[in-house]
């Protein structure tokens, strides 16, 4: 079982990330001298859950050849549970100082909560809807959508539409999620305080671990029974189903295992964050997801989470130093990498390295 | 200051000019030299137009209403200027001669001239002369008298004007002079404009009830918003309650129609939006099967190409600004048109067969195109001018229209019919065809069909171009245009079905006008994300679309 999950690229990756995950809090909070900055580790901790959601998008873009261009809405969504959750954890800290209502409620005038927000002042049940909603909405969304056989780049422009459609949606005020500002002045999560070293160490290692799990969930999936199917889908549906598979069940079932991830990734994202807003929504963020499993490498999900933090360590370091530049590498990167590394980064390297293996034992034999 | 010193001769009253022979002696000359020029009415005797001007330095505030009304009724040509220059402050009494001089709107200093006879007397000197005072109660009297007296004008838009405001101000006083102009009236278009008015005059006055019934009818029959506003204050009136009632209700059934049409009309606009920037999108998908997700950003090169083109007019050729578009436009063709071939020929050639890749590197270059534009322009809006003849709007019925939505309607239109020229009647547009509807064959019958991918997806770019100098006379210009419009016109195309002008055409016109029925309902936003949920849920029922393309290309 545990060989069937880890192989060489896996073991590597999870070693880096349980040293990543073991030497930031230390190097944060004990080491003298703060080698590693707060605001280091809560950007490490974005890239992680960015990583957990390119891994998410992998899962069906690169097993199943479903190219969702709306997964930024799963992620969002779910970051918009965990903020529903942490905004009701305020309580009457808020600058209206409202004992229930979140303060841009009460800057509207409203007079109780909405039904939608019930609950949600438990993280239990925010953590669960966290995975129900997005999944809810993948399922219904995917149900309609691969039952009647919507495929390739309609699939991709109708995920498009509805990451849109719910970015228009969360930006109205009167859906009772903030309006354009989203949720955002959290105090604490589960008692913690947001603003200590401490909690955001915690949250790190969660996003870490997180991470992992979704890797070996996402690995357990594709290496089973069940993912040779969805290869099988991916290469040719239709003898797919002509085999005799239900090819849409095999699809909504990992579309909305898939969104769930991304939803998880989004709950941690916004406490890391401290803010979480429609613009998360945008179809431009989902599909900047897609050039993260592309460049790390389709198909190989470590491949994509690291895909993931190259991207987004770039942009941290490009936006600082030359911002004009940024647009043109992410477009180049688009460009490049469709055009010149099929395969992604990972893919590359493994070839390179599987040529420099082979030849000495061509010229032994 | 003025005032003390000038409250001796004041007392003479009327017989001001009567006071200084020079100043009588001259107005009596230039009434002899004028009456002859004048129309026949200014020649009355006794209240001749020169001598009511004459006299009106003097008197109360009530004298000089009368003798505004008086100088109204004489029809006299100037008689408009005067007014005018009266209700502006802008009369004056020369003291040393006594003259009346108008002193001009404009000019520093500004010059006067004199208010009979129009003779120019140089600079004016505030202090040389006296002003001929108003209150507000006179100016309003003037403002009617101006009214009645462009009801003679002899240009029929003064005429029409002098109607609308006389039924805007629905005095019974007017009713007269309503009457007499009603009588001389030979344009039927102000003829109902001045029987309207006098239906609201008779409305508001105190004739007899068959009269008012019949006003009513006329204004039943105006339907407007502004008759509903003559009637509604006699909704209560026991006589006239029924009636009014009836008018009420066929007027605002007449408004709803009017409503929707507007509706309509506002959806159309949309839809030729829509079209123009989705039937490029709709040409390279069709054909090649390529998404192109930087078509939004040759649309945005268009309009900036439209910006250049008017700057360039702006600083070396100011006269033809009025043709700036014409020029952009075929510009803007060319300019997109080729971006579009080097991307086929450097990006998308490449990655044929491969629909999902060729949307990740087309988007790749719509960033790069953005960061481009945003380098060189700037990243604010540009200011992009509408040519005289695009500016303003008119009225259709009981609605407004805008000559810029006009104009792009017909230029979308336009476009369209010359693609499906191109497409049905020409050389290329049958190897395109051939292409969309088996490559393989069409390549085994002697087609390039390298070529023509590269002249197809060139095409469907220059048409962004050409949609881009459409947009930029109604949106902002920004390195942000081809993004607010790439989800709306990829909807367009899935839903009329790839491939299809006749899709496109349908696909826009229809989410135009559903979009546009539904605001007023739901508002802006949520009629849009209902039209997206809506095309979500229809993508369902017909994956490819209202018009698919049907035969082996489609699994292709």
């Amino acid at each position: 079982m545990l060989a069937r999950l880890i192989d060489t690229r896996m073991a590597v990756f999870l070693a880096v990330l349980f040293v990543l995950t073991v030497a930031v809090p230390l190097g944060n909070l004990v080491i003298a001298g703060q080698p590693v900055p707060s605001y280091v580790v809560a950007l490490l901790g974005k890239y992680l859950t960015y990583a957990l959601l390119a891994v998410a998008l992998d899962l069906v873009w690169g097993y199943c050849g479903i190219l969702s261009l709306g997964h930024g809405a799963f992620f969002a969504l779910g970051g918009y549970a965990m903020g529903m959750h942490l905004m009701r954890e305020i309580g009457p800290r808020g600058v209206y100082g409202d004992p229930v209502l979140p303060d841009f409620m009460v800057f509207l005038n409203w007079k109780e909560l909405p039904w939608f927000w019930l609950g949600f002042d438990s993280f239990w049940f925010a953590a669960l809807m966290v995975m129900v909603v997005p999944g809810a909405l993948a399922f219904v969304f995917g149900w309609f959508a691969f039952r009647s056989r919507v495929t390739g780049v309609y699939l991709s422009i109708i995920t498009q539409a509805m990451t849109y459609a719910l970015m228009l949606a969360f930006f109205r005020n009167e859906m009772g999620f903030g309006g354009n500002n989203g949720l955002t002045d959290f105090k604490d999560i589960l008692g913690f305080d947001l603003q200590a070293d401490t909690t955001r160490a915690g949250l790190f290692v969660a996003a870490a671990v997180a991470l992992a799990a979704g890797l070996l969930l996402a690995r357990y999936i594709t290496t089973s029974k069940l993912g040779k199917v969805l290869v099988a889908i991916r290469d040719a549906e239709s003898r797919t189903r002509f085999l005799g598979y239900r090819v849409e069940a095999f699809k909504l079932f990992v579309f909305v295992v898939s969104a769930m991830m991304a939803g998880v990734a989004g709950a941690i994202y916004t406490p890391l964050v401290g803010i979480i807003n429609p613009g998360e929504f945008s179809p431009a963020n989902s599909i900047e997801i897609v050039i993260w499993v592309a460049l790390g490498g389709r198909g190989t999900l470590v491949g994509a989470a690291m895909g993931a933090i190259i991207v987004a360590l770039s942009r941290t370091l490009l936006t600082s130093w030359f911002p004009e530049l940024w647009l043109f590498a992410l477009g180049g990167m688009f460009i490049l990498v469709t055009l010149v590394l099929p395969q992604g980064i990972l893919g590359a390297v493994e070839a390179g390295l599987r040529r420099v293996r082979r030849r000495p034992r061509e010229a032994a034999a | 200051m003025i005032f003390t010193r000038q409250s001796a001769p004041r007392g003479g009253e009327a017989a001001g000019p009567g006071r200084c022979p020079v100043a009588w002696a001259l107005t009596l000359a230039l009434v002899v030299i004028l009456g002859l020029l004048a129309p026949p009415q200014a020649r009355a005797a006794s209240d001749s137009f020169e001598s009511l001007v004459a006299a009106l330095a003097g008197g109360s505030y009530s004298d000089r209403a009368k003798l505004v009304a008086k100088i109204a009724q004489t029809g006299d040509p100037r008689a408009l200027g005067l007014l005018e220059a009266l209700t502006d402050g802008r009369l004056y009494q020369r003291k040393s001669d006594k003259r009346i001089v108008t002193v001009a709107a404009s000019g520093k200093p500004p010059g006067m001239s004199d208010a009979i006879t129009g003779e120019d007397l140089g600079v004016f000197n505030k202090r040389a002369a006296k002003k001929v005072k108003v209150n507000n109660s006179l100016r309003r009297k003037i403002r009617t008298a101006i009214g009645l007296l462009s009801l003679t004008s002899s240009d029929a838009q003064d005429r029409l004007k002098a109607a609308q405001a006389a039924f805007a101000s629905g005095d019974p006083a007017q009713l007269e002079a309503l009457d007499a102009a009603l009588s001389a009236e030979s344009d039927r278009g102000v003829a109902t404009a001045l029987a309207e008015a006098r239906a609201v005059a008779i409305l508001n006055s105190k004739t007899g009830l068959a009269e008012k019934q019949a006003a009513i009818t006329v204004l039943k029959q105006r339907g407007d918003r502004d008759a509903q506003a003559a009637l509604s204050p006699f909704r209560d009136d026991p006589a006239l309650a029924g009636a009014v009632a009836v008018a009420l209700r066929s007027i605002e059934e007449r408004q709803a129609l009017w409503g929707m049409a507007q509706n309509v009309w506002y959806g159309l606009s949309l839809g030729s939006v829509l079209l123009l920037a989705a039937i490029g999108l709709a040409i390279t998908f069709g054909v090649m099967g390529v998404i192109n997700m930087a078509h939004g950003e040759l649309v945005m090169l268009g309009a900036y190409t439209t910006f250049a083109v008017q700057e360039a007019i702006r600083t070396s050729a100011p006269g033809l600004f009025d043709w700036s578009l014409l020029i952009a436009a075929p510009l803007a063709f060319v300019v997109a048109g080729t971006v579009g071939v080097v991307i086929e020929r450097g990006v998308v050639r490449h990655l044929y067969g491969r629909p999902l890749e060729t949307l990740l590197a087309t988007w790749g270059i719509s960033l790069m195109l953005q960061q481009a534009v945003r380098s060189i322009f700037g990243p604010n809006n540009r200011e992009v001018g509408n040519p005289g003849w695009m500016s303003g709007a008119f009225e259709l019925g009981g609605m407004t229209i805008t000559w810029n939505r006009l104009w792009i309607l017909i230029f979308a239109l336009m476009v369209f019919v010359g693609l499906l020229f191109l497409l049905r009647r020409t050389a290329m547009g049958l190897q395109m065809r051939a292409v969309t509807q088996n490559r393989p064959m069409a390549a085994e019958m002697g087609i390039n069909t390298g070529r023509v991918d590269a002249l197809t997806f060139g095409l469907g770019a220059g048409i962004g171009g050409l949609a881009g100098v459409a947009l930029s006379q109604i949106d902002n210009v920004s390195p942000n245009l081809g993004q607010s419009y790439i989800v709306d016109s990829f909807m367009v195309v899935v839903f009329g079905g790839a491939g299809n002008l006749w899709g496109a055409l349908a696909g826009a016109f229809t989410l135009g006008v559903a979009n546009k029925f539904l605001e007023p309902f739901a508002g802006a936003v949520l009629a849009k994300i209902l039209v997206l949920v809506f095309i979500i849920l229809f993508i369902q029922k017909r994956p490819r679309g209202l018009f698919a393309l049907r035969g082996r290309a489609v699994e292709a």
